[in-house]
């Protein structure tokens, strides 16, 4: 249709507002409440427009209508405004001198631009309430803030937190947590995301940690991608000066954070960049104490112990831990490295520890190992089956868009032995016995085929092998799963019957699928399921494993794995081990590499030497004493990080690194999505990024490595991987791309097996309930589950160093379930002693109904009380992952 | 409100249970059961109406004839409205405030036996300036009037 806006006619689409049309055509029109990614509310009046006989309206709640005439900027309108400003100044503390907000206010810019200095109707003396801070994060000045509600939108539609909402009313209006008692009190719900301080047109919310360190003119920009969880959200981090002070949203359509979404993480762990226990210079360790060296002198020494040791125990003596928090780019270099320059494949890295049970399943059922949906299809989804993983803490901006989805009619089957957040949320509630996944799943395609729920033209035309798993679940009725997982029959049946009558139902997954003995099966049932109703290939559907780490996903695709080269391509196909050795000028090794806990197990025997790129595996990986004594068993160990942590600790030579702040690259986000990593600020003292130290390194040891600039890597990368075929920085500096991506006109792809699978046709495998291997008995009479939270990442290298953070969430914990801890006259916060059959861990006691009884739960991120202590190494056979949910322990109370 | 056992609320909720648009006669009725609306109670029905902290305590803030605090014995409401503020009724209030000790913040005395607040209007302007004590109209209001209003009350009471 045509409207016309100040005598001029435009185009416009039925549906569109009045405020739209006059944005897409540039034509300027103020507002202080609307945002594109919030409802609509019309509350502050100030883009009135004049439509016909000079009726005022909203343009951001009028509708387009044909041939409508509107003025933006008659007199009436301006006057209309400049009443409503002055209104709002007459409430409004005249404070700019000393506002965190001024040079970024728009109550300011648009005093400014009608010419009010101070209000018509007086000026506001005093202040009419406190301001609330008591929270380490968030700063709320209600004095300053006009009630345009766009936080309490903000809040209650993107993030769904429901953790403010207006109070009181009239002249007192405010915006308030429950009971008044601020972001931070006892029953606030507030998870501390930020996005509320993003969409404050004024003052009234700012960032703690941020207050006097600089205002927006003083501020660089610059964008990149999230160093914490595998969701990959765009930042814009600020700078003053060398330091990161801020970090604010970036609005892109084509990011996995459309809105400006983040966690408190992203948002507020960004200290750790500028933190003095950075590494500034290359360490050697001399009689037993690290000597600051200079790089010449740290790059030749580990040039010649890792040459002696390979001429004088052979290349695979020697194996290399590559990062999931590294670039692609690093990752591809750092198994090049160990391919090329020392000639081994036993290359790996932590995804060993979280999702190898994902990549083996998915890729033996699929074809390819990775997510198979898109984030942004969590809007398109009928149904979420969430089993063995917590989206609100551990990836929480896609928990945020589940409780969105779940808002407008998505129905949800949550399956996790603890009830975590979204178990509230959920139609069917589920508790399994840790480790019963396989019994579960099993019994749940049960159902579906003995009443015909199955999809059986999608099992005729897309798969093989049906047969054998209809069979194989015949012995998983509903009432023999119950017996092993504890789950009554019918709500087995039930969340079957709502799984495989949903038209788009969504599999989502973590660690507590992948973590066990039986971690590849658990993964396989679900592709079972997902194939038996015919839930893969499609928008919306899929198997989704959430990935932890920012570039967990890259580092795998990139071939940080003993057993694939870049892009998954085998390293004991003879094509392959060709191509590799005519790129890269090499003699290949031509069988599969030592896994990750496979080399800490041969530390000493087999494997005298270890290069350690960002990883710390005294915390993350299972049965603590034992890395320790194997670290301690190794001739040298050379470890690269930007901290001095607990591994780096045992090393030869510590090699100081570039943070992600600080160098260029790419991350790939658990959706296979490719993005820039941009640098914002200088490395600390000597620094340098982990691709640097690698070519340089390289370079000593006789194998050229000149690259002038990550870009160039990608550029190799691209070259050697099919998947990746059409990444290249150019490229992505317009657009984030989803790999697989081919060439340079490929767009990428949003979801996997469309048509056909990556395989040809998806594989059932059949699969059988195997116990977990440790049980409980006399002496150690609790399972113990090991996880994430919120406010912590990882091995705590990062989070622990933010003082932000580490305000609201100090202390390690174990949680016990309320009657346990009645039985064992434990209360909450008392000290307890945890112990397994590996080791003990002193912590505090966290006492409620989280966990089910006879069952515990405990961070892994705390150096002080490291539950990887008391974690068992046993294997799952088919992908090495150990079984790190599973641990029988026993709890005391220290008196 | 101490020993109040919330679960004597349960009858209550039960009937709004699942229902959309509850909230507000739940927060009345409990209201009414209680004298007042308790953060406990507060918090007891958000879980039981599965609904946010800051939606209930919005909610009850927002409504007049919602209280946060425990009310006295009799309620005064003093009416403002244009015909009673005309005829003198920040008059009454000044003098209501002085006997009973109250202020325009604290208007509950402390041995909870008076609450005062003002009004927008009754609805009973030929009266002006009215005031009513929990039921009872209170119509020609005088300062003088009130010392022996409020005596009347302290008798009754004992």
């Amino acid at each position: 249709m045509k409207i016309t806006i100040n005598n001029q006619e435009y185009q416009a689409k039925s549906g569109q507002t009045v405020l739209e049309v006059a944005r897409e055509n540039e034509i300027k029109i103020p507002t202080l409440c609307y945002s594109e990614h919030l409802s609509i509310t019309g509350a502050c009046r100030l883009c009135i427009v004049e439509i016909e006989n000079g009726q005022l309206v909203p343009a951001c709640a009028t509708p387009v209508s044909e041939g409508m005439k509107i003025e933006t900027d008659s007199e009436e309108v301006y006057e209309a405004r400049k009443t409503v400003i002055d209104l709002l100044l007459s409430d409004h503390p005249l404070t700019c001198m000393t506002c965190e907000a001024n040079g970024d206010c728009k109550l300011q810019d648009l005093a400014y631009e009608y010419g009010l200095e101070e209000s018509s109707y007086g000026i506001k003396e005093a202040p009419r309430f406190e301001i609330q801070q008591e929270n380490p994060f968030i700063v709320f000045d209600p004095d300053k803030c006009i009630i345009c509600g766009k936080c309490v939108r903000a809040d209650q539609e993107l993030q769904c937190s429901m953790a403010i909402d207006f109070s009181e009313r009239g002249f007192k209006t405010k915006v308030a947590a429950a009971f008044d008692e601020g972001l931070g009190g006892d029953e606030s719900s507030c998870v501390f995301c930020g996005l509320c301080v993003e969409n404050c047109p004024t003052g009234a919310l700012k960032y703690k940690p941020a207050i006097r360190k600089g205002r927006d003119y003083d501020l660089r920009k610059e964008r990149t991608t999230c160093p914490y969880c595998g969701v990959g959200c765009q930042l814009e981090l600020q700078i003053k000066d060398n330091e990161v002070v801020k970090v604010a949203s970036i609005y892109d359509k084509d990011s996995p954070n459309p809105a400006g979404e983040a966690c408190v993480k992203g948002r507020f762990a960004y200290d750790y960049i500028n933190h003095p226990d950075r590494l500034r210079k290359p360490l050697i360790k001399k009689d037993g104490e690290f000597v600051e060296v200079s790089w010449e002198e740290a790059l030749n020494y580990t040039a010649e112990r890792l040459q002696e040791i390979k001429e004088k125990d052979g290349p695979q003596a020697l194996a290399g831990l590559s990062s999931a928090k590294c670039t692609n780019e690093e990752n591809y270099l750092m198994q090049k490295f160990m391919r090329a320059v020392i000639g081994t494949n036993s290359v790996d890295h932590c995804a060993r520890l979280c999702h190898a049970s994902t990549v083996a399943g998915l890729a033996r059922a699929f074809g390819s190992g990775a997510m198979t949906n898109s984030i942004a299809e969590t809007a398109d989804s009928d149904l979420f089956f969430i089993i063995g993983s917590n989206p609100t803490e551990n990836h929480p901006v896609i928990g945020s868009m589940m409780k969105r989805a779940l808002a407008k009619g998505t129905k949800l089957i949550v399956a996790d032995p603890r009830e975590i957040e979204l178990s509230s949320w959920a139609d069917v509630n589920i508790h399994q016995q840790p480790g019963s996944d396989v019994a579960l799943v099993n019994a749940m395609i049960n159902v579906i085929i003995n009443e015909g729920l199955h999809d059986k033209e999608f099992i005729k035309e897309r798969t093989i092998n049906f047969d054998l798993i209809a069979s194989t679940i015949e012995d998983y009725t509903p009432e023999t799963a119950e017996k092993i997982s504890g789950v009554p029959a019918e709500e087995i049946r039930k969340a079957a019957r709502l799984y495989a009558k949903a038209d788009r139902a969504a599999i989502y997954f973590a660690m507590g699928i992948t973590q066990h003995k039986t971690g590849t099966d658990n993964v396989l049932a679900l592709a079972n399921l997902a194939m038996v109703t015919g839930n893969v290939g499609k928008k919306g559907a899929g198997v989704n494993p959430l990935r932890g780490q920012n570039n967990v996903q890259g580092a795998c695709d990139l071939g940080a794995l003993p057993n694939v080269y870049p892009g998954y391509q085998k390293v004991e196909d003879p094509a392959m081990q060709e191509k590799f050795a005519e790129a890269w000028g090499i003699e290949p090794d031509t069988e599969n590499g030592l896994t990750v806990v496979e080399i800490f197990n041969e530390a000493g025997k087999d494997i005298k030497g270890i290069y350690i790129m960002g990883e710390n595996p005294v915390l993350s990986d299972p049965d603590q004493n034992h890395i320790k004594q194997a670290l301690e068993d190794l001739e040298f160990l050379v470890v690269q990080d930007i901290f001095m942590t607990e591994t780096a600790e045992y090393a030869d030579v510590v090699l100081p690194a570039a943070s992600f702040a600080e160098k260029s690259g790419t991350f790939t986000n658990t959706e296979r999505r490719i993005q820039l990593v941009n640098p914002a600020v200088e490395s600390p003292g000597e620094a340098k990024p982990d691709w640097q130290i690698i070519s340089m390194l390289a370079s000593k040891m006789g194998y050229a490595m000149d690259y002038a600039h990550p870009a160039e890597i990608m550029a190799e990368i691209a070259s050697l991987t099919p998947i990746y075929g059409g990444v290249y920085h150019g490229r992505l500096r317009e657009k984030t791309l989803q790999w697989p991506c081919p060439d340079r006109r490929h767009a990428g792809t949003k979801f996997l097996h469309e048509g056909e699978f990556a395989r040809g046709k998806g594989k059932f495998h059949p699969v059988t309930y195997l116990p977990p291997a440790e049980k409980v008995d006399a002496d150690y009479d609790y399972i113990m589950m090991t996880g994430r939270m919120l406010y912590h990442f990882h091995t705590g290298t990062m989070t622990r160093r933010s003082a932000a953070i580490n305000a609201q969430e100090a202390d390690a914990y174990v949680e016990i379930n309320c009657k346990d801890a009645k039985r064992l006259g434990i209360k909450e916060n008392d000290r307890v002693k945890v112990t397994s059959r590996r080791g003990e861990v002193e912590t505090y006691a966290r006492v409620g109904d989280r966990v089910q009884p006879g069952q515990m739960f405990m961070p892994f991120h705390y150096a002080e009380s490291p539950a990887n202590r008391l974690t068992n190494p046993v294997l799952d056979e088919k992908a090495k992952i150990p079984e790190l949910k599973v641990t029988a322990v026993k709890l005391e109370k220290i008196s | 409100m101490e020993n109040y056992d919330l679960q004597k609320l349960d009858p209550i909720i039960e009937n709004y249970r699942g229902k959309a648009g509850s909230l507000i006669p739940v927060l009345h009725k409990v209201q009414t059961e209680i004298g007042y609306l308790p953060i406990e109670a507060q918090k007891y029905v958000a879980d039981s109406l599965q609904l946010p902290y800051s939606k209930v305590f919005g909610v009850a803030t927002f409504y007049t004839q919602f209280s946060l605090e425990p009310k006295g014995e009799y309620v005064i409401h003093v009416c403002d409205g244009t015909a009673c503020h005309v005829r003198g009724s920040t008059d009454i209030l000044k003098e209501l405030r002085e006997q009973l000790e109250l202020t325009e913040e604290k208007i509950t005395t402390d041995d909870l036996q008076f609450t005062l607040e003002t009004v927008s209007c009754l609805g009973a302007c030929g009266l002006a300036p009215v005031m009513t004590i929990n039921d009872k109209v209170y119509g020609g209001m005088t300062p003088e009037k009130i010392k022996n209003v409020l005596a009347e009350l302290d008798g009754s009471d004992q």
